[in-house]
């Protein structure tokens, strides 16, 4: 055997030993939550009533599947012109400057905080902050959680939009440029067009982030098992609400909980189909 | 190949350690280890009398916290000799154990009331209090309830931010019990269990968690078990018993709560206790096993040290360390019921202790 063929054979085997981990995840994760669909039916992700009371158990997966849908759409959107503007700032404007790089540097090391420490920040001083604003009662709640989250998802759009902008051929530039085009014109009519997808990538991987989020959530949501009623009100997402109650749970609500962490494959899983469509019809 | 050569292998270590408890106690002699696993308030307690346990007779004892649930799953697996559990097992959870089950209540908590007042001292919550403050009928803290119960003080003008355990516990559970017991309005929507369907409030993770976000929080009531607000010298409210007492939760009161009627099996929750010193929110945490004792291949040795061992946990050697980690003793008429238990316990049908 050559050194070729034994590289193909474990580059397979590497491949095919991922691609069994990720069938055999949902095969667990199907069968664990095959009672919690048997007794619920569709009712598992239409009902909003979360009761775990022995006797009269009641499982609907609704405030959690809203709550992580809206603090992760909302910390998307906090963050788009904070990220975007960075990205373009560091690969554009200031592009190999030692500003860019002391500041590109920062931004990276922010995606390398573990998420309890953004928790910690977001309880003792974020929190405080925004009751000091007057926002909301206690500073806990759907818009606490996506300001953290926003702040968390930042590095990943930013990092992968300067690297793509930065990929934009100087060609092209330079002949819109001779045309006569201001710096303004160059980014609207070139340089994003040209890195659209990458960037939009850039976002869909921020997303899937803060879809998956748990322990600084945990910490600022208030976990309450109800739907939201606004952006201040108190709430729960799937990952928390996984995290919080897996310990201590068995019978229908063990089973309840793994289809929710189903449904948060499955969710992540069409996001990202999503993601892949629209990068393809871009180009 | 090789990858799958190596998963292979990882899978015979892995097999071979959880072999390894059982295989030591085959042995026999005095060299037997014992695995257990289970709730995790009782953690502290455990973790010190096992070790001290370890030094007097070179028996170890492992105990891994898992939390109730899994405790109960890991004695019907029979990976351990013995689980722990905050609640016991109720009688579908009996039927559902592959053999009869013996419950040894081990030590005593409680759940105290903590809040966040600016200058108050002292607060003083009866039943009807406690119902209306977390069921959301009292919304402030100079409502004239929460200002006719508590002359003297001076209540702020704060809303009333009810903070609850987000995950699930034996301390919510003890807490909702006692909630059903003087409430019905409570036992009707709400019920009793270790996580439930709240009807106001806002949740944190663990003790640590529920205490860190009432401290932060002017106005903040909530419930955190007592080993954990003794340890950090939590301000607590005194709560009414069914007495009419009002009580401060101590070492003392909560081991007055089990001062009473308790049934010969120990399975019994001893909230609004009739004591009149009692401070009402307290419970047992027990430690669970298999009544005959020769399953699995067990040997005779590994089953005599399980039944000696807990045997002495439930002794005055080792109820007299539980104050130290701030949890409260046995009272001596149920110590008398646990060595009873444990004298039912048999090998093959014989009694494991004689005396």
């Amino acid at each position: 055997m050559n050194s070729d063929k034994i590289t193909k054979a474990v580059l397979f085997s590497v491949s095919i030993l991922i691609l069994l981990l990720a069938a055999g995840m949902l095969y667990s994760l199907v069968g664990g939550s095959l009672p919690a669909f048997k007794t619920f039916g569709l009712r598992f992700i239409i009902s909003g009533e979360w009761d775990p009371t022995y006797g009269r158990e009641k499982y609907g997966a609704l405030p959690f599947i809203v709550g992580t849908l809206i603090t992760s759409f909302a910390a998307l959107l906090i963050s788009l012109p904070l990220s975007f503007s960075t990205s373009l700032f560091l690969g554009e404007y200031f592009r190999g400057t030692r500003v860019a790089r002391i500041l590109g540097i920062l931004v990276d090391l922010l995606a390398g905080i573990p998420s309890i420490v953004y928790g910690l920040w977001g309880f003792y001083v974020l929190r405080p902050l925004l009751i000091d604003l007057g926002f909301g009662g206690q500073g806990f709640g759907i818009f606490t959680a996506s300001l953290i989250l926003a702040i968390m998802i930042i590095p990943y759009a930013t990092s992968l939009s300067n690297e793509i902008i930065g990929m934009v051929p100087n060609d092209l530039k330079e002949a819109a440029y001779s045309l006569g085009a201001t710096r303004l014109e160059v980014i609207t009519t070139v340089t994003i067009p040209a890195a659209r997808s990458g960037i939009v990538a850039g976002y869909i991987l921020s997303f899937g982030r803060a879809l998956g989020e748990t322990m600084a959530v945990t910490m600022l949501i208030g976990n309450t098992n109800l739907v939201p009623d606004s952006l201040f009100d108190t709430g729960n997402t799937m990952a928390s609400v996984i995290a919080n109650q897996f310990g201590e749970a068995d019978g229908l609500k063990l089973s309840s909980l793994i289809a929710i962490g189903l449904l948060l494959f499955l969710m992540t899983g069409v996001i990202n189909a999503i993601g892949k469509l629209i990068i393809k019809k871009m180009n | 190949m090789k990858t799958f050569l190596s998963l292979i292998l990882i899978v015979v270590l892995f097999s071979a350690c959880q072999n390894s408890a059982k295989k030591t106690g085959e042995s026999g002699g005095s060299s037997v280890s014992l695995t257990s696993a289970g709730a995790t308030f009782p953690l502290p307690y455990y973790n010190l009398v096992f070790k001290n346990y370890a030094k007097e007779t070179g028996v170890q004892v492992t105990y891994g916290g898992i939390g109730s649930g899994g405790g109960i799953r890991s004695l019907k697996d029979k990976v351990v000799d013995f689980g722990a559990t905050d609640a016991y097992l109720n009688d579908d959870q009996l039927v559902e154990m592959p053999a009869e089950v013996v419950h040894i209540p081990t030590c005593m908590g409680a759940v105290v009331i903590a809040y966040n007042l600016p200058g108050v001292e002292e607060l003083k919550l009866s039943d009807s209090l406690l119902e209306k403050i977390f069921m959301g009928e009292i919304t402030r803290w100079n409502d004239p309830a929460l200002k006719s119960n508590n002359e003297g003080v001076t209540l702020p003008d704060l809303e009333i931010v009810f903070v609850h355990r987000s995950d699930g516990s034996g301390t919510t559970h003890i807490f909702s019990d006692y909630m059903s017991k003087v409430s019905q309005k409570w036992a009707d929507e709400v019920g009793a269990g270790k996580s439930l369907k709240w009807p106001v409030g806002m949740g944190a993770k663990g003790n640590p968690g529920v205490a860190g976000t009432i401290s932060q929080t002017e106005g903040a009531i909530g419930y955190i078990g007592s080993e954990f607000a003794f340890a950090q010298k939590i301000q607590t409210a005194k709560v009414q018993n069914s007495s009419g007492e009002y009580i401060e939760p101590s070492i003392e009161s909560i081991s007055a709560a089990a001062q009473g009627d308790i049934p010969a099996d120990t399975r019994v929750m001893v909230t609004n206790s009739d004591f009149p010193t009692a401070y009402p929110i307290s419970g047992f945490t027990w430690i669970i096993l298999y009544k005959e004792q020769a399953y699995d291949g067990r040997s005779e040795a590994l089953a005599r040290g399980t039944v000696e061992f807990l045997d002495w946990l439930v002794s005055e050697d080792a109820q007299a360390q539980a104050a130290k980690v701030n949890y409260a003793p046995l009272p001596e008429a149920t110590v008398q019921k646990a060595k009873a238990i444990l004298r039912s316990v048999t090998y093959n049908g014989e009694a494991i202790l004689k005396e």
